[in-house]
């Protein structure tokens, strides 16, 4: 699947909740509990994404030219949003990333959902993930 | 809702901000420690006062400067009689509790304090009552010390004791807990600190609006106290300070309205309370206070407090319930003090605070969650952070009902 065609499968999923704000943060929770295990050796420091208020760590691995992402976080609702995050872009290449526009995170009323100190949150691992990318499609 | 302390319909009705949904639900504001809400008399306070009256104070010849003059000086005269102070120039207005308690570190401890004197502080203060002492402690070489806590959130008076001696200069203590709700005994503090001429500050921030204050008789010497956190406007604070502290301590700021003469050679500085108050003051916001201390004083202190109480043994009562369902650690309070104001902090097994925060304003219902400005007390209990219910008169008991029941089933989808 693009990442067009997963935004989308996202975007209909959360549609189904219309306005109820609870139930969205329950699937969010839900959708983090569903993230494969992260190896305790990879959630260090370095792998800490920077200006989260939660921890998150993001762990790269690069494969026959795609990356994919080991993702956790120590809150349940930073999971869930990481886990829309690796969902889209793990298993993608370093280009198709680069070149991929997130509009998902309008589209299911996510910033009013988590507020803006955890947007800006997101907005850091967003970047982290594109900074993977772009250091090995430099490469 | 009524209630038979205070007539709680009525006293909602003077406070518009709460009628109004949050993410679709009737906003539920338990909040109330990190600030109040507003009555209508102070926001039409602020709006007349812009309105009508706006003037720069003292020294005008005009008539609006009159006017403004007279209402800056009203709120310091209720001030005055708020916290039972001897004169009203002890009474300095600042920009909160924090600019207050930095005023006396840097103002009363640099001229006070030597090397090797000891500054007392407790383990549950909040950081704005321990960096400023930080900063003076390591530039006069004064020494910080630490009282010890109960689990349950009480002071540990006995090591408190065994902390005072001829070496303690200043005794600095919160009157209640910002993240336990404690009530700590600071006539006792008080009394014991003076034994060994220590001067006492007390940060009263959470005091203010639960709690009857009577610095004379509580032989208080210095006094912080946030007007936003009594339902006043922000940005606005009280120092109170007894004369004789005052009138020995050096400006804390330099600029217009401090000072009596300038020259390029010597300038000599204006009285109490002025030689604190440098520079244009918070006029509007300090017009507006008067409102705020007007509407606490009609409704009373004791019913506010008795009320209150109500509320936090209902919030109790049904976290007990919760345990009683779904086990003991499934949710744990944290800070269980004999005496307490209407703020509970509470952690649940397994569940990240911010993520029940998120939870909670899902269902239109704001609590502050993290480390309440207060690490240390936070490694003290080993915890990184609390979910945080602080109640106001203006809460009802239905409203802790809907708290409860969404903690309720948070823990039913574990």
């Amino acid at each position: 699947m693009t990442t067009t065609e997963i935004q989308d499968d996202i975007i209909a999923d959360f549609s189904l909740f219309e306005d109820d704000m609870e139930s969205k943060l329950f699937y969010l929770m839900d959708l983090g509990k569903r993230l494969p295990p992260m190896p305790s050796e990879h959630q260090t420091e370095e792998y800490i994404v920077k200006g989260c208020q939660s921890k998150v760590w993001l762990f790269p691995v690069f494969e026959d030219g795609k990356l994919f992402f080991e993702a956790d976080s120590n809150t349940e609702i930073t999971k869930g949003l990481v886990s829309l995050l690796v969902k889209i872009w793990s298993g993608k290449t370093p280009e198709e990333i680069l070149s991929s526009e997130l509009y998902f995170i309008e589209q299911i009323g996510m910033s009013h959902m988590i507020g803006s100190q955890r947007s800006n949150g997101f907005s850091s691992m967003i970047k982290q993930m594109k900074m993977y990318a772009f250091a090995l499609n430099k490469a | 809702m009524s209630s038979p302390i205070l007539n709680i319909d009525s006293i909602r009705k003077q406070f518009p901000i709460l009628h109004q949904k949050v993410n679709g639900k009737d906003l539920v504001y338990f909040d109330n420690a990190a600030t109040t809400q507003k009555p209508l008399s102070v926001i039409e306070s602020l709006n007349t006062y812009y309105s009508l009256h706006n003037a720069n104070i003292h020294r005008g010849a005009h008539t609006l400067a009159d006017r403004s003059t007279g209402l800056f000086e009203a709120t310091r005269k209720s001030v005055q009689a708020f916290i039972n102070a001897a004169e009203s120039e002890e009474i300095i207005f600042t920009k909160g509790v924090t600019e207050s308690i930095n005023l006396v570190a840097q103002s009363y401890g640099r001229k006070f304090l030597t090397a090797g004197d000891e500054i007392i502080l407790s383990h549950m203060e909040h950081h704005s009552n321990i960096v400023p002492w930080q900063i003076i402690a390591e530039e006069t070489g004064a020494i910080i010390k630490v009282i010890n806590i109960h689990p349950n959130g009480e002071l540990d008076m006995a090591h408190y004791q065994s902390l005072l001696s001829v070496r303690t200069k200043i005794v600095s203590c919160v009157w209640a807990s910002n993240a336990l709700g404690t009530i700590n005994p600071i006539k006792d503090i008080i009394a014991l600190a003076h034994q060994f001429n220590a001067v006492v500050m007390i940060d009263g921030a959470q005091a203010g609006s639960h709690i009857e204050i009577d610095v004379q008789d509580l032989a208080i010497d210095f006094l912080a106290l946030s007007s936003h956190k009594l339902y006043g406007p922000t940005g606005l604070g009280v120092l109170y300070g007894k004369r004789k502290f005052l009138e020995a301590m050096p400006p804390y700021q330099g600029g217009g309205e401090m000072i009596k003469e300038v020259s390029f050679e010597k300038t000599t500085y204006n009285t109490l309370p002025y030689k604190f108050e440098a520079g244009t003051p918070n006029i509007g916001d300090v017009i507006a206070f008067n409102e705020a201390i007007k509407f606490v004083n009609d409704l009373g202190k004791d019913k506010i407090a008795q009320y209150e109480q109500s509320l936090l043994n209902h919030f109790v009562t049904g976290i007990i319930s919760l345990q009683n369902t779904f086990g003991e650690q499934s949710i744990s309070l944290i800070g269980t003090a004999k005496h307490k104001v209407a703020v509970q902090s509470f952690v649940m097994e397994n569940k990240h605070h911010f993520d029940i925060g998120l939870m909670l304003d899902a269902k239109g219902i704001a609590v502050r969650t993290g480390h309440h400005c207060t690490q240390p007390l936070m490694h003290f209990y080993g915890i990184e952070g609390t979910v945080r219910a602080s109640f106001a008169f203006y809460n009802t008991i239905d409203e802790v009902d809907i708290l409860i029941e969404s903690l309720r089933k948070m823990l039913e989808r574990r």
